[in-house]
């Protein structure tokens, strides 16, 4: 089912709560719907809704429009200039065809853990809008994911816009994406980090990791050992325990707990050396 | 000798269907009134089955359903022996083993049926780890879970390892590997009482198929035909199973008197079908002070999964290879497949070798760290030379030079500057680099009396605008079969090898030239083309139809000659296996390869020591061919070959769930990418095989030896870790390095 | 399972001409291009979006058509491999595939082909490290990517050639 525009869309999603499955590209639901896992019956398509697309731009944010693929994501100047690790994050996701039909929007709802672009959008502070028939209202992308594939939208909704607010400062960013090859990979780790350096003290570190708990995850506690300290390998030592507590990285068929737990102190180490430089 | 069309990059016979979307493949074939099959499989990996059962909600009317009481000859795919059921009767005895086949005009409605069927299975206690299976927990397979062993005795083993200076212990293990061919398997049939059985599709081994479907059906040779489709590789993962899926298909057919199409997706494809047996060898090596290898004690066990299918040949391969192509006076080799509760494992590039050199290869760099020399010196001290015997016993009386094969390598690469750089510049780094290499040889063609037992034919025949028709059972499947055919023939008649016609196997219209396997193709059947060749230009020339000297036209005009006053322009030739070569297959000793192909490979690795992920930034592989008969197809053999080790060596990993692969897909099983493989370079020598045509030996599968090893040793060098086991998982690295830096 | 309801009918520009398609909503546009349209140079080789044998070009981009659902093709143009030649006039990169290599068991190949014509359309002066990372969604069992790399290369001179002869 394709309805004609957003409003028609959203009429439909508030009147049959639950019946229908939205969704954009496909990358994520064809493949699923192939291996005979998802319980609808019933798909509706927002591919071509304009209101869910474009990056608009104005002096305090960027509002990216949550069907946005990959591929636009990482042809916009703005966005590669203020905000590399989201374009970084969309060019390490699948490939360049996966990039030209996944949006993300379509990541976002997916809710995957091991998904390349919320660890960065957690870092930039990012700010979802969901629309649904009755009204639009934001929610901090920061609690938008509440449980492994569970998340603060209603059936009645869907993302409207991912809003980055361009007044965030910064002088050191990282992203580093451990897959299970160089291409095409999904992670096994995915770390964001970004930090402002004053006086040679960590400022406003904000630390994301992906693929290391039920859904993306903020290192909150990692994040207060670091703020404010100036560099020491004993500071990184207790960050990288602190980490090492904060998340909960399990066994999969695609690596290992201890693996995870190793790998994401090792990269606290190298996003220290990045800060340091 | 200078020839005219050996030697040249001619372009690839069915490049231009390829290149356009026009070359047809089983899945793009389609015959009026055709149905699509599926199989139901068992979810338990050992049981008896207690019943079938159709959930409702399904039109079960308009099915075709076919179980094992449906098969009108022997239920078993004929191949080595007959233990592996073509349909689960009683008994399951691995994951996914068929039970039922189902067959409709729906492709989705087929879907859901397939998921509407459930077999209720008594759970029986199952094997799976070759230890379990060695200690016969339970006995699975047989009386004693063993497939087949095999002692190779060369000397006195025991009285040398107790006067051994230094012996160096290791065990080595390697990993199920998925061939993972781009297209999936899949079959068409047409079958019913009156015409036989005809099937089409993705395959290897025509005949082997067509001797599989004469015992399922219980018919006469003539009325079951197999022809070969464009098959979008193979590996040796399309040698044996297409009889099992032709069998399925062919049976839904019959009981259907439809047309019936199976494609296999990728995820049925991946936990179905074969693996390379998984491995472990054991190595206890003695030797003296000045590392010269005095015994060499190898105790080498596969994983054969549930049947035997080809597990007792893969093991012999392996077996012969295990000890190297190196002079030592004392060789014990033990060996067994045994029997545990997966899909059964088969034929995939290298067959076994892979497996026994990997473990040789690493285990020689212990050696030579043990008794204190660089590992290339150690290896120079003890290559085989000709007139030396190897392992089995076998004169090498060809000429083989590995020291220059490794001289041009090492030159190649650059390997002693960057040892020697690497080992300056890695303390303290966070990107280690490190280099190793690894020297080897495979022989070509069917081992021992093989080539004997499988007395391949060829045919050709001359048409009146001078094309000349070459009949053979070998397919082409991306390795160059039909370009490489028509060269040999070309030459061989003097005519251009665009004149040459490769006729599509069909065994009902070419002769069994055996099996396109075991690197035997342009050695052994390209022999026989040749031969066949030359015997339509004798009967042209001995006729008075040709001069000594002639061009096409020529050709063609005394080809219509020929046929116009003499009749039929044909040949017919059988192999001859050579009288000098005798293999005793009681104490596994003799000539076991008619030639072998001798290599040098060497890698060049980073490991990032954060996420101890490890990548081959430069990759040489040096190998003496006898002679290369097509460059560009050549080289391209050897870098598919090398890209596969690749996989091998880092990124290809079975997870396995109580004999079944968990996961089967492509996300999951992960195949390296453009950005994954490095430059590779390869390069050629050549010392004529007097019995090759133009010379040539055996090479397609000689990459997937030579390269998990060079890479292992490489990461070795890079960190100090002693890699025992491939894939070289980051996961499995990391906790080497906690273990060597801790 | 797709959703059996009423088939539809797609309307597209296929390969330089206008086509309508019959198909279920969320079908596969792989398969509605291989069976409908009779364009079997379409390939599957996993269903799952990670070999790009099923690679097209929809609306000028490549896409994997085996996530594509048939109703989102509607008013798309489309081009398979069996347009990317123009009658019997091989494209430089089809040409290059056969002299250098780039093709053994053929499967990858249209995909490959398709993706490396988009690529050099959008990047012409390719450098063989963009030519890794734009091919990297197409994998290849046979060749090891050695001589694709070498062909695509080849076709991006003598495509850069052209335009300035």
């Amino acid at each position: 089912m394709a309805p004609r525009n957003l409003d028609a869309a959203l009429e439909m999603l508030g009147r049959e709560l639950g019946v229908w499955k939205p969704f954009a590209g496909g990358t994520d639901l064809m493949v699923m719907l192939e291996a005979g896992k998802l319980p609808h019956r019933k798909f509706l398509s927002i591919w071509k809704f304009a209101e869910l697309r474009g990056i608009e731009v104005s002096s305090e944010s960027l509002s990216i429009g949550a069907l946005s693929t990959y591929t636009e994501i990482q042809r916009n100047a703005i966005l590669q200039r203020e905000f590399p690790l989201l374009c970084r994050a969309a060019s390490e996701t699948g490939s360049v065809a996966t990039q030209n039909r996944g949006t993300l929007g379509g990541n976002i709802a997916n809710a995957s853990p091991a998904a390349d672009s919320p660890p960065a959008l957690m870092v930039y502070d990012a700010e979802i809008e969901l629309i649904s028939a009755k009204r639009a209202r934001r929610v901090a992308y920061r609690d938008f994911h509440t449980g492994y594939k569970k998340m603060l939208m209603h059936d009645d909704e869907l993302i409207w816009r991912i809003h980055l607010n361009r007044a965030l400062k910064r002088d050191k960013e990282y992203y580093r994406k451990v897959g299970t090859r160089k291409a095409q990979a999904i992670s096994k780790i995915c770390f964001a980090a970004a930090a402002s350096i004053e006086r040679g003290r960590i400022n406003d570190v904000k630390i994301a990791l992906g693929s290391v708990a039920p859904t993306v995850l903020r290192a909150a506690e990692t994040e207060k050992i670091l703020n404010g300290e100036k560099f020491s390998s004993a500071l990184l030592r207790t960050a990288q325990e602190t980490l090492s507590h904060e998340i909960s990285p399990i066994d999969d068929m695609r690596s290992t707990a201890v693996y995870r737990r190793r790998v994401a102190q090792n990269l606290l180490g190298e996003f220290f050396d990045v800060m340091s430089a | 000798m200078a020839t005219r069309v050996i030697g040249k990059s001619v372009p690839r016979k069915e490049g231009r269907e390829k290149v356009t979307g026009r070359a047809k493949y089983v899945d793009d074939l389609k015959f009026p009134g055709m149905i699509f099959g599926a199989t139901v499989r068992s979810p338990v990996a050992r049981g008896r089955i207690l019943g079938i059962h159709f959930e409702p909600g399904i039109p079960w009317e308009e099915f075709t359903v076919v179980t094992a009481k449906d098969i009108p000859g022997k239920n078993c795919i004929a191949l080595l022996i007959d233990d592996q059921p073509c349909l689960a009767a009683e008994f399951v005895n691995h994951p996914e083993e068929p039970v039922v086949l189902l067959a409709h005009p729906d492709k989705y409605l087929l879907e859901e049926a397939r998921r509407g069927v459930r077999i209720e299975i008594e759970p029986l206690a199952a094997i799976f780890s070759m230890d379990d299976s060695l200690e016969r927990k339970h006995v699975i397979w047989g009386t004693d879970n063993i497939f087949k062993s095999y002692q190779v005795n060369k000397g006195h083993v025991e009285h040398a390892l107790r006067e051994a200076d230094l012996i160096v212990e290791g065990t080595y293990e390697t990993g199920a590997q998925e061939q993972l061919y781009i297209e999936p398997q899949g079959m068409i049939a047409q079958a019913n009482a009156e015409e036989g059985v005809t099937v089409w599709g993705s395959l290897q081994c025509p005949y082997y198929i067509h001797k599989a479907l004469v015992v399922l059906f219980g018919l006469p040779k003539d009325r079951v035909r197999v022809v070969q489709a464009e098959t979008g590789g193979g590996f040796g993962g399309k040698e044996e199973y297409p009889s099992m899926i032709a069998g399925h298909a062919a049976l839904l057919a019959w009981k259907s008197g439809k047309p019936v199409k199976i494609i296999y997706d990728r995820a049925e494809d991946m936990v179905a079908t074969t693996k390379r047996h998984p491995s472990r060898t054991k190595h206890r090596t003695a030797v003296t002070r000045d590392g010269k290898l005095v015994a060499i004690d190898i105790d080498f066990t596969l994983d054969g999964g549930a049947y035997e299918t080809l597990s007792p040949v893969v093991l012999s391969r392996g077996t012969i290879h295990a000890a190297g192509p190196y002079r030592c006076p004392n060789v014990r080799i033990r060996s067994r497949a045994v029997a545990t509760n997966a899909p059964p494992h088969g034929a995939f590039r290298g067959f076994g070798a892979p497996q026994s050199v990997f473990a040789l290869e690493r285990h020689l760099d212990c050696v030579a760290e043990a008794v204190g020399l660089a590992p290339d010196e150690f290896r120079r001290r003890n290559f085989i030379q000709q007139g030396e015997t190897i392992a089995v016993g076998q004169v090498i009386h060809e000429k083989v030079d590995m020291d220059r094969l490794m001289d041009r390598a090492f030159e190649l690469s650059g390997y002693h500057e960057k040892r020697k750089r690497f080992e300056a510049e890695n303390p303290g780094k966070m990107i280690r680099k490190g280099i190793g290499f690894a020297s080897f040889f495979h022989g070509a063609g069917f081992t021992g009396s093989g080539e004997e037992h499988l007395a391949s034919e060829v045919a050709a025949e001359a048409t009146r605008d001078g094309r000349v028709r070459v009949m053979a059972a070998s397919t082409e499947m991306g390795q160059g079969t039909n370009t490489i055919f028509s060269q040999i023939a070309g030459e061989a008649l003097g005519i251009d090898q665009e004149q040459i016609e490769i006729v599509q196997p069909d065994t009902a219209n070419v002769p069994n030239s055996g099996p396109t396997v075991a690197s035997r193709t342009s050695m052994i059947v390209g022999k026989l083309v040749e031969t066949a060749a030359l015997e339509i230009r004798a009967k042209l020339v001995n006729g008075g139809y040709l001069p000594d000297e002639y061009n096409a036209a020529d050709f063609a005009e005394a080809c219509r000659r020929y046929l116009d006053r003499t009749g039929p322009l044909t040949s017919f030739v059988k192999y001859e296996h050579p009288r000098d070569l005798f293999w005793d297959d009681e104490r596994y000793e003799g000539h076991a390869y008619g030639a072998y192909s001798w290599a040098v490979y060497v890698a060049t690795v980073s490991v990032d020591m954060r996420t101890a992920e490890a990548r081959v930034d430069d990759f040489v592989a040096v190998q003496e061919v006898g002679k290369v008969i097509n460059p560009v197809l050549a080289a391209g053999q050897i870098e598919g070959g090398v890209a596969q080790g690749i996989g091998m060596a880092l990124y290809e990993n079975v997870v396995w769930q109580e004999g079944r692969m968990v996961n089967g897909q492509m996300t999951n099983y992960i195949m390296p990418t453009s950005m994954d493989v490095p430059p590779i370079r390869v390069f050629f020598e050549e010392n004529p095989y007097e019995r090759g045509p133009t010379g040539a030996k055996g090479i397609g599968e000689l990459p997937l030896d030579g390269t998990a090893p060079a890479i292992a040793n490489a990461i070795a060098h890079a960190t100090g870790a002693n890699i025992t086991r491939v894939p070289v998982t980051p996961e499995v690295l990391s906790e080497l390095l906690e273990g060597v830096h801790a | 399972m797709p959703d059996r309801a009423e088939r539809i009918r797609v309307r597209c520009t296929l390969n330089g001409a206008a086509a309508t398609l019959e198909a279920y909503p969320m079908a596969r546009l792989l398969d509605v291009l291989r069976d409908e349209a009779g364009l079997t140079g379409v390939k599957e080789g996993c269903g799952e979006g990670e070999c790009g044998a099923c690679s097209v070009e929809l609306d000028g981009e490549i896409v994997n058509s085996c996530l594509v659902p048939a109703l989102q093709a509607e008013g798309a143009t489309i081009r398979t491999i069996e347009g990317v030649a123009t009658g019997d006039q091989l494209h430089a990169v089809q040409q290059a595939f056969i002299t250098y290599g780039g093709a053994q068991c053929g499967i990858c190949t249209p995909g490959m082909v398709l993706a490396a014509v988009n690529l050099l359309k959008r990047k012409p002066h390719a450098t063989e490290t963009e030519v890794r990372e734009g091919l990297s969604g197409n994998l290849c069992r046979c060749t090891g990517y050695t001589k694709i790399f070498a062909a695509v290369m080849v076709a991006c001179r003598d495509m850069d050639r052209t335009v300035e002869g």
